[in-house]
């Protein structure tokens, strides 16, 4: 495993930011920790870099302590936090940080694969945020690390710098790195990762890929065209969660679609179906909202504190 | 997903670097980075080498006799003094900013570790002292005013650059202690006053009693007289020795204890 948490747990005072968390990474994967403001990313992934130790729990990085695999240049990280010596140029900081390294790729290298050699000898203090956060970016390739974690990568960059950041760690992540990045974005974790787990409250409430998550938290609506319909009757279609009728519409919410629109068009007379899935952004709040009350369907696939089909094949 | 590693570096090959990652490149450009910074050469050299002329030349004393040599050597030796101190503390105290400016967490995702950091750190402020020293010698032997003889340049210089050390400390322990961009702006104001009860800008003979009495339990002190000592050749005082000793330890034993609190903390 690129990265194994067991039970990790992660207390600050009286405030429990992360309640025990249990996530395995495998080499290769594309991993979104998404969630809002306060669910535990920043925290998790401090662990996982060592920059803070747990309350309680396990951390193995490839296999040793977090520290052994930063010593090694196998992780590196874009930290928001992470400051940079602002009376510095851009290649004085990466020559700095490429010497602190046992073996680095070529400093001119990792300014071109970031995107940043036209500002090569610029002052950081003359530097946009989305330039600093590449900067921090051709750090983070130096030692050609086998895991790369970005927390909240984007923040603070406009469109524009945001594009040419995703840019720049997609083309890198088709080397088959091991990505693991924090978002609050749910288009990011939509669009670049190939699973999604989704923290609230310090907690693991959801781990799959995108369909899955946004199958799980919102299920799908079935659409249709069906006269004299009956309320108690379409409840009773398996798979029916809840149900609106309209006139001769009737709306199904289902967590199982398929099996609800089988039943419509087998044994009723129903027409004109449509199966449409909620955007990614109405799961994240049903997910992660204060108020959700959310409970994996029965036989999901995904689901709290379960292993995705991803990850944790070792368990 | 893909599950080809194109990664060139095998897992057995990755070592951690010699000396927690402690090198000359690193040492180059934190060279670079003091000498470039105007701020900093402004209160560590010119301000010195400013006090050494205005001070240093005055012919109503300058040549008069001050043990082995005369009192402008005397005066050029203080302000040397002073500008090693200023320039180490602020050279130590260089660790606050880094951790208000969150390099110091960086750091921590390189290989560094934090005592090759704190080495880097001692080195570049002594750097700092060097430079501030030397101008302050180099603008003395230009004028031809100070005079004693050539190895006693060669040791109270010495003596200075190494008592400095002491304060390289304290700047590395106020460091921590104060975790804001601005702490040399209190710590300048801290320096003069130890200037003053260390008897380095005004001789001590011309404070009241009491004010002495506190002086001599004061950081500068001890180390103010023991580099004098060669020049004026009157012998060295056990309790300058100790003065010095025991600041230093104070300051070493607080940067370290403020030091272990932060790695295991952040």
């Amino acid at each position: 495993m690129a990265i194994d948490l067991r039970a990790i747990r992660k207390n600050f005072g009286a405030v429990q930011a992360v309640r025990g968390v249990d996530l395995a990474i495998a080499p290769g994967e594309i991993v979104a920790l998404l969630g809002p403001n306060g669910a535990g990313k920043t925290s998790t992934i401090d662990i996982v870099l060592g920059l803070s130790a747990p309350t309680s729990g396990q951390v193995t990085v490839y296999g040793m302590t977090p520290r052994k695999a930063i010593e090694r240049g196998l992780v590196s990280a874009v930290l928001q936090t992470g400051g940079l010596l602002k009376d510095l140029t851009v290649t004085e900081t990466v020559q700095y940080t490429a010497s602190l390294f046992a073996t680095a790729n070529p400093v001119r290298d990792v300014l071109h694969r970031a995107g940043i050699a036209a500002i090569a000898d610029r002052k950081v203090a003359q530097c946009s945020g989305g330039e600093q956060q590449r900067l921090r970016f051709a750090m983070a390739l130096l030692p050609d690390p086998d895991l790369l974690i970005l927390d909240e990568p984007t923040t603070g960059m406009d469109v524009e710098g945001r594009r040419a950041f995703w840019a720049a760690i997609r083309q890198d992540a088709a080397r088959g790195r091991t990505v693991l990045f924090a978002t609050h974005y749910l288009e990011e974790a939509d669009a670049y990762a190939d699973r999604i787990v989704l923290l609230r409250q310090g907690t693991v409430v959801a781990d799959g890929t995108a369909s899955e998550i946004k199958a799980l938290a919102a299920g799908r609506t079935v659409r249709a065209t069906l006269a004299d319909a009956r309320e108690a009757d379409l409840l009773a279609i398996p798979g029916a969660d809840s149900v609106e009728i309209r006139g001769d519409t009737v709306l199904i919410h289902a967590s199982d679609s398929d099996a609800v629109a089988r039943h419509l068009l087998t044994s009723t007379p129903a027409r004109d179906l449509e199966v449409t899935a909620r955007g990614i952004e109405d799961a994240f709040i049903a997910l992660t909202g204060d108020d959700a009350e959310f409970g994996p369907p029965p036989g999901s696939p995904v689901g709290a504190g379960r292993p995705g089909p991803a990850g944790r094949s070792d368990r | 997903m893909s599950t080809s590693q194109a990664n060139v570096v095998a897992l057995e090959d990755r070592r951690a670097p010699a000396l927690g990652g402690f090198n000359l490149t690193v040492m180059r450009i934190e060279a670079r980075r003091v000498l470039r910074n105007r701020r900093a050469m402004l209160g560590t050299v010119v301000l010195p080498v400013a006090f050494f002329l205005l001070f240093g030349l005055n012919s109503a004393y300058a040549s008069d006799k001050a043990g082995h040599g005369n009192v402008s050597a005397f005066i050029m030796i203080s302000m040397a003094l002073y500008g090693a101190v200023i320039a180490t503390t602020s050279g130590g105290a260089m660790v606050s900013i880094e951790r208000a400016q969150g390099w110091s967490r960086q750091l921590r995702l390189t290989p560094l570790s934090p005592i090759a950091y704190i080495v880097i750190r001692m080195l570049s402020a002594l750097v700092l002292g060097l430079t501030s020293l030397l101008a302050v010698y180099i603008v003395g032997l230009a004028t031809g005013k100070p005079s004693m003889p050539g190895y006693l340049w060669f040791v109270t210089g010495l003596t200075v650059w190494v008592g400095s050390l002491i304060f390289a400390a304290f700047g590395l322990f106020m460091g921590y202690l104060m975790p804001t961009e601005n702490v040399m702006q209190v710590l300048s104001f801290v320096l003069v006053l130890l200037s003053f009860a260390a008897g380095l800008f005004v001789p001590l003979s011309q404070f009241p009693h009491l004010f002495r009495e506190i002086a001599a339990y004061t950081p500068l002190y001890g180390l103010n007289y023991l580099v004098h000592a060669p020049l004026l050749g009157q012998g060295v005082h056990l309790s300058w020795v100790i003065s010095a000793v025991v600041w230093l330890a104070i300051f070493a034993g607080g940067a370290a204890w403020r030091f272990r609190l932060d790695t295991k903390r952040v």
